[in-house]
């Protein structure tokens, strides 16, 4: 045999082989992979690297995702571009649910947010509830610097100012970022001032910054997680089954473990608590 | 409506109305690459003259440094003036940082090479006879490079547009310092970028206008200043 046709050959084989691996991976996954439309947050976080291969492993279905802004989550569910939802805005959720567009929705976890400040804390906040410390840090005309940039945190952060009672918008030591988590927690450091993150974001970035939290655990930080699945009902072609299992399996006890346990190893401390209703699920209306 | 007309429609009504915040971004931007463009004259100039007439030791590397200079990345200033300015830099007692004052430092840095390197190559274009004449009429330094600049103006007026032109139009180092911070700092290319990010496509493009508008405005009078004949 010449050596261009022991090339050739071996080609063509390696052209079948490789063809029949490809063609055992299609028959072994079904026919179409599941769609998770949920934030940025629980894709960036690392968190879904952690629990997908699992789910895949267990339910033998692909989840394809796509990570976007919990509006446009959202409005991915309400056109039917989506199977199943992982979201964190609960009056929008209540909405989607109401108009029909899901058939099943189940709190999966939380996590929080802190208020952050200079460690000399000039607003005297330390300890105490978030909206008072805001309160007191208006009153003070402390320099608070927000991220503007009508993210889930900025959306919080207008919250607890309402809640406070204060228009923070135009005054002088109210500082409008308009840039991400990092960057603003870098002007804070800079100008001395307070701002709001969330747990995940403090605990990559804090070695580099002159901040400490001075407000945690309160209720009204909590930014909780739900999962919604699609309604097969309203949208045929949304993959009711394999969405409805995965929203069931995202609140299983082990699941939950899971969720609990994630970021300790690298953090110390958990970044998401596990808030699935003990006791049984609630009967999710049956798929046509 | 597409969604470029209606951002286009919305846009102008913007800049008709005069909407505060659009103007307030504009005025932060005019005043921060005048002042910039100013020093970066004053400094640019006289040096760029010097460098052009006389021979000196380490002249050579000087002008290397300049023409470098003039292709520095802008990102790259940016870093460097922000490792000197935070509080844990060598200059942070200043708290400059996020200010105004952090933008202009940083543009001076970025346009004052192009300044000289334009200067340079102007006022050695010059025929150097002219410099013999007149100084054999009798003039002193002063009145000599003022003189060359007069003659050079073409390049000198080449050289302002291209400083400005640098930094007008400049993002990364002034979000880098600046912080992009709204009604401090926010100036019309930070400004772009946010509002693009946030889908605000009418103020966007409304600053856009302005932006291209004013690059248009002033290299015409640059240009204006340039080709009219001398008296």
């Amino acid at each position: 045999m010449t050596r261009r046709t022991t090339l050739v050959t071996s080609m063509v084989a390696g052209a079948v082989v490789a063809a029949g691996v490809l063609a055992a991976c299609d028959a072994k996954s079904e026919a179409q992979p599941l769609i998770l439309a949920t934030t940025t947050s629980t894709q960036d976080s690392g968190l879904l690297d952690v629990l997908l291969p699992r789910f895949a492993a267990a339910h033998k279905v692909q989840v394809k995702v796509i990570a976007v802004g919990t509006g446009e989550a959202l409005a991915m569910g309400a056109r039917g571009d989506a199977d199943v939802l992982v979201v964190h805005a609960r009056a929008a959720e209540d909405e989607f649910m109401a108009k029909g567009n899901g058939s099943l929705r189940l709190d999966v976890m939380y996590n929080d947010f802190l208020l952050l400040g200079p460690a000399t804390d000039p607003a005297k906040v330390k300890g105490l509830d978030p909206v008072a410390a805001l309160k007191r840090i208006a009153e003070s005309g402390s320099t608070f610097v927000s991220r503007g940039d009508r993210s889930g945190t900025h959306e919080k952060e207008l919250d607890l100012w309402q809640a406070a009672e204060v228009t923070p918008a135009g005054k002088p030591w109210y500082l409008s970022a308009g840039q991400g988590m990092g960057e603003t927690a870098r002007i804070a450091t800079e100008k001395r001032g307070y701002m709001l993150a969330d747990r995940a974001t403090w605990l990559t970035l804090k070695q580099g910054l002159e901040l400490v939290p001075l407000g945690e655990g309160d209720k009204r930080l909590f930014n909780p997680y739900g999962v919604i699945v699609v309604n097969q009902r309203k949208l045929p072609k949304v993959r009711g089954e394999a969405a409805t299992a995965f929203a069931r399996w995202l609140v299983s006890a082990e699941t939950q473990k899971l969720i609990g346990e994630f970021g300790v190893d690298r953090f110390g401390q958990r970044l998401f608590v596990p808030d699935a209703r003990p006791g049984p699920a609630p009967a999710a209306p049956a798929a046509p | 409506m597409s969604p470029i007309a209606e951002g286009l429609a919305q846009a102008f009504s913007l800049i008709v109305r005069g909407d505060p915040g659009l103007l307030r971004v504009i005025w932060l931007s005019l005043w921060a690459t005048g002042i910039a463009t100013t020093v970066a004259m004053v400094v640019g100039v006289p040096t760029g003259v010097f460098l052009a007439l006389r021979r000196f030791p380490g002249r050579n590397l000087f002008v290397t440094f300049v023409n470098a200079g003039m292709g520095i990345p802008p990102v790259v200033v940016g870093l460097l003036v922000f490792l000197l300015l935070a509080r844990s830099g060598p200059l942070g007692g200043l708290d400059l940082l996020y200010t105004p004052t952090a933008i202009i430092v940083a543009q001076v840095i970025i346009a004052t090479p192009q300044v000289i390197g334009v200067t340079i190559a102007g006022i050695q274009g010059l025929d150097e006879r002219l410099v013999l004449q007149i100084v054999s009429l009798g003039a002193g330094r002063a009145q000599l490079y003022l003189k060359l600049v007069r003659e050079a103006r073409v390049a000198v007026l080449a050289a302002l547009a291209a400083g400005f032109g640098a930094i007008i139009s400049e993002v990364g180092a002034v979000m880098m310092v600046g912080g992009n911070i709204q009604g401090q700092t926010r100036v019309m290319t930070s400004a772009i970028v946010l509002e693009t990010r946030q889908g605000n496509f009418a103020m966007a493009i409304a600053l856009s206008i302005v932006l291209l508008v004013i690059a248009l405005v002033i290299n015409g009078a640059f240009t204006w200043l340039q080709q009219r004949r001398p008296r």
